[in-house]
């Protein structure tokens, strides 16, 4: 029996019928085709799936789209400015090349933004340990810490 | 040419932004009219008869639109292997069948049994546990040394003792010379373990059949899309070529795995006819740990033989080499021609000779991952030749000084020829950059802490840009190596370059277009570059093997300098000079020794608008292609130090720091060039201290399938890596450059190892060095 959820997703009220077992990050890519939420694992471990609920950073193949009816969700998709503009995270990554195939960056960026909001002043041991949850194979970690400390500065 | 200094610049990177706001289009992204969802129902074990696969049901679930097994695709072709290698007794290397969906037998685990499809994906997983498969399990064959015993079970009943080739390389006799006459002898055994390469992107395909004009399209998660399409159309299901459009859109990473045709690309293409719609099938991550080819798995013994100098002379390697069950594309040349070839090193080792087994095993099948043989090749040189130095108590840096190789070319005794290089200065760069020389104080103060420090070198070498054809065709290789580009001028002077290399996160479109807009001296806004669809690509060998920029990069070259020689052509017209009169220098078409000049743009458009233009002698337009076949092999090498803490209680191992000099020849973009290095670091540390894939030796389960049971690399695991480069320009193309992708993977799991040996005291420890085998080799030790 399918279920009716309701939610706002980067700053627009959406609302669709699901399956009840539907996950949030395939109500992201699948019912509102917003495929900037990428789904790297089965396990909740690689992060790529990160988006934001109220605010904080959640991995959304990790939660039923049922369990964020009501909710405020934004995406990869929702953060730059309506100009086109970057968010801060974003332009860092860009500058410090923090990015290489571009699969698991939604998710970084997303965690990253999360991150420096919680820990306003980052050192390199708190950026590691704060993207424990976010697997990158591409970049060795190296510049996406580069990225995040730069970021910090310019989101203070 | 051009004055924008675009060469050897930080350009930030064209691809970035769509990246970064979530507007790459990956193949699960791709959804098409009538789209439907596909499962594979795979073999929980890892050997076994199917007695029967029953459907019935399955067929009959909600929503389901096909259900397909092996006896439904009788008819079409098995997977091929893309490499002949001969057995040293002159037979052929073995080739059983590896069919599309298992016939009679059953593999290994994760083997696709059946696809089931369906109108939603919810409703083919459900529909897909309704098949109902009778397997009569055998026993398996898992562990290299086990399947070669006698008495193992047989994987193929083509071979019957489980190997596929014993190949040997080298001269044996010269080496068993050398060795008897030799001061000492250093000899390891040790196991090179086995990897699962993790693109964060799993693969994915979507395939949609026309009736209209009897074509196929698949977007495909691959590095090499008309590879796929040659080997699929002419080898598998024998369609036409030129019917079939493969289109590799944003690939989220490869590193080796996504090279390959597999099973499900051809299934999907196959059963979008049967069901007349578009089918998609993205693997879970479960299904990438079973079924994405794996990397490495070898089990070696080395002996390196030296005179009371400590110079070497000469080495002998016996290695097992795991396949796994069927012969994917590459397989066979992996732990061979990328391997043995490689045993030279940075060294003047006058005699080499290896011999290795290529053995099936019920496992994954098992193919090139970053470095592809070379990263096996560096390990066994690089530490038998720490080893050697501590056995003759000899500086690690002194040893292998005494042996590097300083005159170029240089033939070496397994085969290939060295066209430049300067070991020595990146070891000397690398011993500045990691403070060497305050070394010892570190250690000290470690020692304060009740920590083992250690320091660990390693000086490899790779060969990549891949491959003169002729010599990998003398080699085995059933395909040329060469790359085709394409410059695509357009009447207003803007170019769009197709090339057949693919980019996965290389950034092509950013490095490529520095090249086109030095070369032509405009801005490089005006350069854009296209990849990854063989409907708009000539040809393409694709992108492995750091070869793209050395062969891709250089095809484009060639294409850019015909585009020139017209626009001369043109220029000398409209200007009424003589053609050899006319120089192209930023972007400008001049009168040498005149202020008289045409920019590139004008020259375009006269191109496209002939109206006074030499229409007898030649044809309007502005677009060349080339093909570049590379003469010989590019040789990136380095240096690389790494020093370890580790802590004698726990055996956790903590790299303090990781020291990496490369030598790439020239550099278009240092900052994308960096970044390949960072993360080749990445895994081979994840190699060295944390990855190993794992089966049940007996049942031959997979241990290691899911993030939570297979160790990857996360940023607390890893240090911040401190890098340089020295440069010896390749000599043989116009770029000057030798690859980057694979170095950092290549060289760094020697140097890891080659510390926590030197900080333990030890001879060996196996890979992955976890804080368990760390503290047993410690427990060992007292």
């Amino acid at each position: 029996m399918p279920v009716k959820v309701s939610m706002t997703v980067n700053g627009k009220p959406v609302t669709a019928e699901v399956e009840p077992r539907t996950l949030l990050a395939t109500f992201i890519r699948e019912t509102l085709r917003l495929t900037g939420t990428h789904v790297g694992c089965d396990t909740a471990q690689c992060g790529a799936c990160t988006v934001h609920l109220n605010g904080r950073a959640v991995k959304s193949c990790n939660i039923l789209a049922s369990q964020a009816d009501g909710a405020d969700v934004v995406t990869i998709e929702g953060i730059a400015r309506a100009d086109g503009t970057l968010h801060p995270m974003q332009e860092a990554f860009r500058q410090h090349h923090g990015l290489q195939c571009g699969f698991c960056t939604p998710g970084m960026v997303m965690s990253a933004i999360d991150l420096v909001k919680t820990t306003p002043n980052p050192t390199e041991q708190q950026i590691r340990e704060g993207l424990d949850g976010n697997l990158c194979r591409c970049t060795g970690y190296h510049n996406i810490v580069k990225a995040i400390q730069a970021a910090s500065a310019a989101m203070r | 040419m051009g004055d924008m200094n675009l060469i050897g610049a930080s350009v930030k990177r064209k691809e970035d932004y769509r990246f970064l706001t979530g507007a790459g289009t990956y193949t699960d992204d791709v959804v098409l009219p009538q789209q439907t969802y596909a499962v594979f129902v795979r073999s929980p074990h890892a050997h076994a008869k199917l007695r029967a696969v029953r459907t019935d049901a399955a067929k009959k679930a909600p929503g389901v639109v096909g259900v397909f097994t092996g006896a439904d695709t009788a008819a079409v072709g098995g997977l091929p292997c893309g490499w002949l290698i001969t057995s040293k007794d002159g037979t052929p290397m073995k080739e059983p069948a590896h069919p599309i969906l298992a016939k009679e037998k059953v593999r290994h685990v994760g083997d696709p049994v059946a696809i089931v499809i369906a109108e939603t994906y919810a409703q083919a997983r459900d529909a897909a546990e309704l098949v109902d498969v009778d397997y009569e399990v055998l026993p398996a064959a898992v562990d290299v040394r086990d399947a070669v015993k006698p008495g193992a079970p047989a994987v193929h009943a083509e071979a019957p003792d489980n190997k596929c080739y014993v190949w040997g390389h080298g001269d044996a006799a010269a080496v068993d010379k050398a060795f008897k006459a030799a001061h000492h002898v250093t000899k390891l055994e040790f196991a090179n373990n086995r990897l699962i390469p993790n693109a964060i992107e799993p693969r994915a395909a979507n395939a949609v059949y026309s009736r209209a004009d009897d074509s196929y399209t698949l977007y495909v998660a691959n590095q090499n899309p008309h590879v796929e399409r040659l080997l699929m159309t002419a080898f598998v299901l024998g369609l036409p070529e030129h019917k079939v459009r493969v289109v590799a859109p944003d690939v989220g990473g490869g590193f080796g795995s996504k090279i390959f045709l597999y099973a499900e690309d051809v299934v999907l293409t196959w059963a979008s006819k049967q069901v007349n719609r578009p089918v998609k099938w993205t693997a879970e991550r479960s299904e990438s740990f079973m079924t994405d080819a794996h990397g490495r798995d070898h089990y070696t013994v080395a002996e390196l033989a030296l005179d009371k100098d400590g110079r070497f002379l000469a080495m002998r390697v016996h290695t097992l080499a795991n396949l796994g069950a069927y012969l994917s594309t590459f397989a066979s040349s992996v732990p061979t021609i990328l391997y043995a070839t490689l045993l030279a090193g940075q060294y003047t080792t006058p005699a080499i000779y290896a011999e290795v087994t290529g053995v099936f095993t019920n496992t994954t099948p098992v193919d090139a991952y970053r470095g592809a043989g070379r990263p096996e090749a560096t390990y066994v040189v690089e530490r038998l030749v720490e080893t050697a130095a501590r056995d003759l108590k000899m500086d690690p840096a002194e040893i292998r000084r005494r042996n590097f190789i300083r005159s170029f070319p240089y033939a070496t005794p397994v085969g290939l020829t060295y066209d430049t290089g300067n070991y020595e200065k990146t070891l000397d760069a690398v011993l500045k950059l990691a403070d060497v020389a305050g070394y010892a104080k570190r250690k000290e103060e470690s020692a304060k802490k009740g920590l083992l420090r250690g320091i660990g070198y390693s000086c490899y070498i790779e060969a990549c840009g891949l491959a003169p054809s002729n010599i990998a065709g003398a080699l085995g290789a059933r395909a040329g190596l060469f790359e085709a580009g394409e410059v695509r001028v357009h009447p207003t002077g803007k170019v769009t370059i197709f090339t057949g290399s693919h980019s996965h996160g290389q950034g092509h479109e950013t490095t490529f277009a520095q090249v086109v807009a030095d070369r032509l001296g405009i801005p490089i806004e005006d350069v854009d570059i296209q990849h990854g669809d063989t409907g708009k690509i000539l040809f393409g060998m694709g992108t492995y093997g750091s070869r793209s920029l050395a062969v891709g990069g250089t095809a484009i070259v060639k294409a850019l300098d015909k585009v020139v020689n017209k626009g001369k052509k043109i220029a000398a017209h409209l200007m009424e000079a003589a053609e050899a009169d006319i120089e192209f220098k930023n972007g400008f078409f001049q009168v040498a020794g005149t202020d008289k000049k045409k920019a590139f743009a004008e020259i375009a458009l006269t191109a496209y608008v002939p109206h006074n233009y030499p229409l007898d002698k030649l044809e309007p337009g502005l677009n060349e292609n080339a093909f570049y076949d590379p003469t010989n092999f590019t040789y990136p090498a380095g240096s690389y130090v790494c020093e370890v803490e580790v802590d004698p209680e726990t055996g956790v191992v903590r790299i303090d720091r990781f020291s990496a000099v490369d030598d790439f020849g020239n550099i278009v973009n240092p900052m994308i060039v960096e970044g390949q290095v960072h993360g080749g670091l990445a895994q081979g540390i994840g190699q060295a201290l944390l990855e190993g894939c794992r089966y049940d030796p007996e049942t031959g389960q997979l241990l290691t399938g899911t993030y939570q049971d297979y160790a990857m690399p996360r940023a607390d695991d890893l240090p911040a890596y401190q890098v340089g480069t020295e440069k010896t320009p390749c000599t043989h193309n116009p770029l000057g450059v030798k690859g980057c992708g694979e170095a950092g993977a290549i060289g760094s799991p020697a140097a890891v190892m080659n510390a926590i040996t030197d900080a333990l005291g030890v001879r060996d420890v196996p890979m992955p060095a976890t804080p368990q085998t760390v503290w047993r080799a410690i427990q060992a030790k007292r």
